[in-house]
């Protein structure tokens, strides 16, 4: 008997569908039993993590926080990725665009007025578009790999955060913690909208997840950005650009990034300091991956990852697992993700006969 | 600026670059397989966590009845679960992106995660504790000498890493298997039609590559600090992945990639004594990867830019069956 993979004509489009669902139901199956051998109560630590948050009204609004920053980076990603752009360095563009916005905070303590936080807003969108112009250059240019070059920025963001709260921006008031001041209401908005326990974010990364859908499915651009993803040969002939996807991709998904930041920092945190970087940036590429690079799906994707955030601490204080459990499971769903991507492209042969045919392949198909 | 500051500040680059020269190394045969393994980062927090737990648990004063030489040996265990903890990790990368075909971008990325955690869940226990320094392998009349500790002052594994890269340039080079593994990176379908298995060498590089990276991990938590602390190797598997790309994919011209990142890295623990503290700190922590960004621009600017990079680096190879 040999199990082959054998390719098919197209995507299976019910695979597509099944499989994140699959994969998510998979890793509380083997987080159950990891944790289970590992001496915690796996049933239980699995149904505090992604039960307790969606069962218990009161941790909604926990989720809707978590969820809105991962959706709005998520979304930039999915896009980059799809052009196969590879923007791993969103956490940077959300420290910087969380920063951005900061300093305009900074420059307006004394000042009032509807202005500021538009102001704001829009800082952190450019100062996130910025950081992750700097890929994008190094890579139209100089043919710099984006993957090197975004993530050690993600570096450089951290030590610049690190400098701006202990130095220049730190809070006169504030018993000497690197922090920056608090921001005034002027700056601030509010923790929750529309008589919802939801941040004000949660509702921009609806509303955006379905312009992003639109246009990656009915526009030009979104055309562009899927064929010089699937088939960089066959878009240069076309007439497309892909030195232009570069950089669109790459502003877009540092805007997205800069964007979250500044509305966790403004309608949340209140104020940065060095504990604001909170691994959002990484998380979302996880969301990306499990939303299969479709804005809707990123939008569901983003609630999971959103709820295993909280459920992680739940489980943490009910069945006292360590706090990297949330971490753990957020991995192994995607690596169940991108296992299950061959059942996408291929599908599973068993030959029951004896004699392998001769054309089989001998190697990399081939069972192990 | 003093001989004895000089050499101290000298003892300092060999010693935060070795990490990166190990995971470079390995990962340097990775890649010239045709495998871009990103998880380097990953194989290296398992690293550093089992080296630090191995040598931890063999070297508790609980065995120097029933086992004396447990002792002398635990650094040397540490050092081989190290190893044998960063393949395991390989070996997961290999199964989703060798024979299921997953994307290897992201499959190196969720190795990353994937290791940040494991290590810090099997570290939680390990927090605070501290290991007797794996930091000499030379008597005291050499490894203490003010001057000669320059040459003899270090751990075993920095001699270790230079004996690798003479190791893989030998055997990139001079071996008919070396040969194999470079043909299966430049030319997977044309190796596999004259009968190699592409992806039965792939999975051995990237073995090697994991092995290299998991002691490069060990090396921080038994030899630079050592302890144990989440997230400790603070970026420098990816500094190594750019260390690869800086030597063009040449074993000689990581020694040389090493001690210039190594050089940036100490800059920060010497910038105030040497005088430079009229920049702020931060600026000289994060001059490692300002300058990783610079030189790989160099480097990719250059008229052969990319061109000695392995043909198929990063092609997933799925023989149509």
């Amino acid at each position: 008997m040999r199990i082959r993979f054998e390719k098919r004509r197209e995507p299976s489009r019910v695979m597509q569908a099944v499989t994140p669902v699959a994969a998510v139901l998979l890793t509380m199956v083997i987080g159950a039993i990891i944790f289970q051998l590992i001496g915690y109560d796996g049933p239980r630590a699995v149904r505090e993590i992604f039960f307790t948050p969606i069962l218990a009204a009161y941790k909604w609004s926990d989720v809707g926080r978590r969820a809105a920053p991962l959706i709005l980076i998520a979304l930039g990603l999915c896009m980059g990725n799809r052009a196969k752009v590879w923007n791993i360095g969103a956490e940077g563009q959300y420290i910087v665009g969380a920063l951005s916005g900061a300093g305009v905070a900074y420059f307006t303590q004394g000042l009032t007025g509807p202005w500021i936080i538009p102001l704001m807003l829009l800082a952190g969108l450019i100062g996130g578009a910025l950081w992750a112009a700097i890929p994008a250059f190094l890579k139209t240019r100089y043919r710099v790999n984006e993957i090197l070059s975004s993530l050690m920025l993600v570096y450089v963001a951290l030590q610049l955060l690190n400098y701006l709260v202990t130095g220049p921006w730190k809070d006169p008031n504030g018993h000497n913690f690197p922090q920056t001041a608090p921001f005034t209401p002027s700056q601030m908005l509010p923790k929750m909208v529309f008589g919802t326990p939801f941040p004000p974010g949660l509702f921009i990364a609806f509303a955006l997840a379905f312009a992003f859908w639109i246009v990656m499915s009915r526009s030009e651009f979104g055309l562009g950005v899927r064929v010089v993803g699937d088939a960089p040969k066959a878009a240069r002939y076309a007439g497309y650009n892909a030195d232009k996807m570069v950089w669109h991709t790459l502003l877009i998904s540092g805007a997205m990034a800069g964007l979250a930041g500044i509305l966790e920092a403004s309608s949340q945190s209140g104020q940065l300091n060095l504990g604001f970087p909170s691994g959002y940036g990484f998380t979302a590429i996880i969301v990306s991956f499990l939303g299969r690079l479709h804005p809707l799906g990123a939008l569901l994707a983003g609630i999971v990852l959103a709820i295993t955030y909280v459920g992680g601490q739940v489980a943490q204080t009910v069945v006292h697992v360590p706090n990297a459990t949330a971490g753990i499971f957020q991995a192994t769903m995607l690596f169940l993700i991108l296992a299950s991507d061959v059942l996408v492209r291929r599908r599973i042969r068993i030959d029951w006969g004896t004699k392998a045919a001769p054309q089989a392949a001998p190697a990399g198909a081939a069972a192990k | 600026m003093t001989l004895e500051f000089l050499i101290a500040a000298l003892v300092t680059v060999v010693n935060v670059s070795t990490p990166i020269l190990l995971a470079a190394t390995g990962e340097l045969v990775v890649e010239k397989s045709g495998t871009l393994n990103l998880g380097v980062e990953g194989m290296m927090l398992l690293g550093a966590i089992a080296g630090f737990a191995i040598t931890y648990i063999a070297g508790d004063p609980q065995w120097s009845d029933s086992a004396p030489w447990l002792a002398t040996l635990a650094p040397w265990l540490g050092v081989v679960a190290g190893a044998v903890a960063g393949m395991l990790g390989a070996m997961l990368f290999g199964v989703l992106a060798l024979t299921l075909g997953a994307n290897q971008v992201a499959t190196g990325l969720a190795l990353v995660i994937f290791g940040t955690g494991v290590s810090s869940l099997i570290g939680a226990a390990y927090v605070g504790l501290a290991l007797t320094p794996f930091d000499q392998i030379f008597p005291d009349n050499l490894a203490q000498d003010p001057v000669l500790k320059l040459v003899f002052g270090y751990s075993p594994l920095v001699y270790f890493a230079f004996l690798m890269v003479g190791a893989v340039y030998w055997f990139l080079n001079r071996t008919r298997a070396g040969l194999v593994l470079r043909a299966v990176g430049e030319n997977d379908v044309s190796a596999r039609s004259i009968g190699y298995s592409v992806i039965g060498v792939r999975y051995a590089a990237l073995a090697f590559g994991g092995a290299m990276s998991g002691i490069a991990g060990a090396y921080f938590s038994m030899v630079i600090t050592p302890l144990w602390a989440e997230g400790m190797t603070a970026g420098r598997g990816w500094i190594a992945l750019a260390l690869v790309v800086f030597s063009g994919w040449r074993p000689g011209r990581l020694l040389g990639g090493a001690y210039f990142f190594g050089v940036f890295m100490t800059l920060e623990l010497y910038a105030k004594a040497s005088g430079f503290s009229f920049l702020p700190s931060q600026f000289w922590a994060s001059m490692p990867y300002l300058m990783a960004i610079v030189v790989l621009a160099l480097m990719s600017a250059r008229e052969s830019g990319g061109a000695e990079a392995p043909a198929c680096l990063g092609k997933t190879f799925m023989p149509d069956a």
